[in-house]
Formats: C-alpha cells, structure tokens, sequence
C-alpha cells in the first residue's frame, strides 16, 4: 500500500468496471497486507459510483472467482486419477519385465552384463557416450532405450499422482499417503465406491486372491491387501498387524467419505489413528499383549 | 441467558415446534414456514450459541457488516447473511464451496471468497476494515491463532463470536484443557467476554464471544 493512493493496494485497482474476468482473476490473485474501506476508496477512484453499485461488482467478481476455482477442483476427478496410478503400474511392471528380457539378451554378449532396469540405464549412458567395451548391438541399445523410457515414465506418473490426490481426496492422501490412497481409489473403482465400501473390506482390497481362498475354505482370512503399504501397518510387530490393518482401514474409511461426501479437511483424523497406533505398538513393545482383548480377534 | 436476538432472527413455529428462524430461500433442506426458514442449531454452532442465549453482540441490520470464517457449505453464513448486510464468507476447501456458492446466489451481500483463514493477506484486498462481526468456525489447528491473524478486520468495538472444535485442536488431550489454553492465547488480542460449552448440540466444542483489547 503506498502512502499517496491507499486504493492501489484494493482488488479493483486498476480495473475496468466493467471487465468481471480481469475482475475475478484480481480477486483470486492479489493480495494486500492489511484491509481498508474498500467502498469507501473505489467510490473515490472512480471505480463505482456508490457502495451499493461496489457491492454489486464484488458480488459479481467473488462469485465468478469462486465458480472458477471450484470448477477447476472438480475438473482434478478421481478417473483421472484410476488412469493415472494403473498407467504408473502398467509402466513400471513392463520395465522391469523387459530390463529382464534385455539382462538375458545382453548376457549373451557380455559376460559382466547386470541385471534390472538400472542396467539399462548403464547401457544407454555407455552408449551415448560411445564408450568401449559396452553391449555394440544396436538392437539391444533401442531396447535398453525403452526399458529407460517406460521407468522414466513410471516416474513422471508417480509424480502426477502425488500432486493430483490431495486435490481429489485430501484426507485420504494425508492419511494414506498420496500413491496408496490412489491405489485404494483405482482398486474400489472410484472414490465413490471407496466411499460406500465397509472398513473390513478396504482392509483386504488388493488380497483378493486370499480373500476368496479363504472363503472357498482352505485359507485363514486375509489379515490386509494393500494397506500392507502403510507404515503403521507394516511398521507393526506380526502378530498385532491384524489389529493395526483393522486401525488404519477403519480410519482410511472414514477419510474417504468426508472427502466424497463434504471434501473438508478433517486434520483430527491422523491425530487419533497416531494415537490408536501408539496403543497397539505398544503391546508388543511391552513384550507382551498386556491390553485387555476387547478390541482383539 | 439473554433474550436478545439479533433483528431478523425470531422464534417461529414449525410444525408445532419453536424454532429460531430467518428469512431466506432455504440452503440446507431445512423446514419453511411464510418465507422463514429454520435455523438448525445441531447442524450450525451460531445457531447453538442463539439457541442457549449466548450475548453473540450480532445486531442484524443492513448496516451491520461480518467477516464469516470456515463458512462451509454455508448453512449458518446463509442465516448471518439473512440478516446482515455485507457478509463475506472465506472458505478453504473448494468442494464446499460449490454448495456455499448456491447460498450465495440469491443473497446479493453475501460475499464468497475461497481463501485460507489463516492467511489474512489473502483476501485483505478485498474484505474491509471495520467489520462489526467475526464469525468464526474453522477446524484446524491453532484456532486462537487465526482469530487473532483476523483481529485486523474487526472494528474497534466488533466483536468474536468463536465456535472452537476441540478435536481439531488435539484429539488426545481433555476438551476442557485445550478450551483453557486457546481462551489463553485468545487474550493476547481479546477480551473473552462470555464462554460456554455447546455440548448440547456440538460436542467438545466451546463458543465464545471476545471484544478486541
């Protein structure tokens, strides 16, 4: 705010009154230290002729900032999201399947030939810089390329994912972490049906196959799927990872429906499964399970 | 206990039943009755502040001017908008702020603004100085911190009327505890002038109404 003209510091500086899109953009953007009598400073700028016409144009320009910036939250969607995390797995699955192909196939050629896509990352570089004593076989080098290419990709998709789920669910990825709690969303199908689904079964999500060998009936049931990822699960002494699976599936539950049903963040929700954690934690810490069993199989 | 209302909010009969209402196109489903509409005070701590006769300072009025804080979806800034006059309402989250933005619509003061609370700066440029009111229902933690951040705003002798979420603060530690500590903190910029449990309708939360110091 400068001494000679406070109005500069207020969002209709400079503007046209009538041009709601700069109007909106200036809402959105600018920002001031301290707040003034905005009626009364546009009113003497010349930018409305009375409070009553500036409130009009505030309403306006707030009201479009806003449709804007809600809009463009709902444009970040949860299929976006299903596609993002299956293409990350797709790519980082074909890597290392084709980085196998390639040690084999190089193998055959060089003796001291490695392994895995880290390999094929040492072959292109020796192949660029045209160093000696590397794999010379062109096709081998186009295929070490690809492997490269796809892990690069794997990457850039686990990149996108991390910075698109907390806008898609923000307390399921604070909670989860951003990369499982989009596995949760693509596994359920959407954050819709993650939402609708009961905590014993986001519990064993991903353990498909146990879960139903355990109902034919020649299994013991699945203690977790792919909440296994989660420290405080994998964090857990064996024998209360049961308990703490049940923990953390109960609360990534709830996360997933206030991000469906409100989208309001709810910071409560990571203090109480930290604390239900310690508790568990501590019963193998103690050396023994000394917490009465009422929360027990 | 005081039997004050602001203006424009009354006691009206719904369906045998006295309720405190405005006037106003309903937001949340709430039931109507002649162009008022019921004001839920399970579902609005503002409303659970009225309802126990808390003396909020709210006067009701065109004049009157309130900054609203947390505003959600907008089931209490809609009854505040119903019969204040400019009303602006910050709101972190954007999903809530699509139905906020509803509310909005047929209440020509109410202004909508999607701006974190506790970065003032954000939309000091376009709420004014001098507010008569500041309403605040954020969940967060640091709650005392963001009615101090927006003191800014408040006239000389505005006033806070605070909805405070002790599980937003810590979950672990005794309502009441965390209750005295933010009362504590308030005071740096405060004067807490009534304090009060909602746990009728709200549970561990606190509502208070502060002065500027």
């Amino acid at each position: 705010m400068t001494a000679d003209s406070p109005a500069e510091a207020g969002w209709f500086a400079g503007l046209e009154p009538d041009d709601p899109e700069a109007a909106a953009a200036a809402i959105a953007e600018e920002t001031a230290p301290d707040p003034a009598d905005w009626p009364k400073l546009a009113v003497e700028a010349g930018f409305a002729n009375d409070a009553k016409e500036y409130y009009d144009r505030l309403k306006e320009a707030t009201t479009a900032a806003t449709r804007e910036a809600v809009e463009r939250a709902e444009r970040a969607d949860d299929r976006q999201l299903v596609h993002a995390v299956r293409t990350m797995d797709d790519c980082q699955r074909t890597a290392n399947e084709l980085a196998e192909r390639l040690a084999e196939w190089a193998g055959t050629i060089d003796p001291d030939a490695g392994a895995g896509v880290d390999y094929a990352r040492e072959l292109v570089a020796d192949d660029d810089a045209d160093r000696d004593g590397g794999v010379d076989h062109p096709r081998i080098v186009s295929l070490a390329e690809r492997v490269v290419a796809l892990a690069d990709e794997a990457e850039a998709l686990r990149e996108y994912v991390e910075r698109e789920t907390p806008t898609v669910a923000p307390n399921l990825a604070a909670l989860a972490g951003p990369v499982l709690a989009a596995r949760l969303i693509s596994l359920a199908g959407g954050l819709e049906p993650l939402a609708k689904k009961p905590s014993g079964t986001v519990q064993v999500l991903g353990a498909e196959d146990a879960l139903f060998a355990h109902l034919r009936g020649h299994a013991s049931s699945p203690k977790h799927g792919i909440i296994y990822t989660h420290d405080a699960v994998r964090g857990t002494h064996p024998d209360e990872r049961g308990s703490a699976a049940r923990a953390v599936a109960g609360k990534l539950s709830i996360a997933a429906r206030v991000d469906h049903y409100s989208g309001e963040r709810k910071p409560e929700l990571e203090a109480e499964l930290e604390e239900r954690i310690e508790t568990i934690q501590s019963r193998t810490d103690d050396g023994e399970g000394g917490e009465s069993g009422g929360d027990d199989e | 206990m005081s039997d004050e209302l602001p203006a424009g909010v009354e006691r009206r009969q719904f369906d045998g039943e006295e309720r405190l209402a405005t006037r106003g196109e309903p937001v949340y489903g709430e039931p109507t009755n002649e162009g008022w509409r019921a004001w839920n005070p399970n579902r609005s701590k503002l409303g659970a502040m009225l309802e126990l006769g808390m003396e909020t300072g709210l006067a009701g009025g065109d004049d009157e001017m309130v900054l609203y804080l947390g505003a959600a979806s907008g089931t209490t800034v809609s009854h505040v908008a119903d019969v204040a006059g400019p009303t602006y309402a910050v709101e972190f989250a954007p999903r809530p702020a699509r139905d906020l933005l509803e509310a909005a619509d047929s209440r020509p003061r109410l202004f909508p603004l999607l701006a974190d609370a506790r970065k003032p700066e954000r939309y000091a440029h376009v709420v004014e100085c001098d507010v008569d009111a500041i309403v605040q229902d954020v969940a967060t933690r640091g709650q005392a911190r963001v009615a101090l951040e927006n003191a800014r705003f408040l006239a000389d002798d505005g006033r806070l009327v605070l909805a405070v979420k002790a599980r937003s603060e810590d979950v672990t530690r005794e309502p009441g505890d965390v209750f005295a500590d933010v009362r504590d903190e308030l005071s740096e910029g405060y004067e807490v002038l009534e304090y009060r449990r909602l746990d009728d309708y709200h549970a561990d939360h606190l509502g208070i109404v502060a002065r500027p110091r």
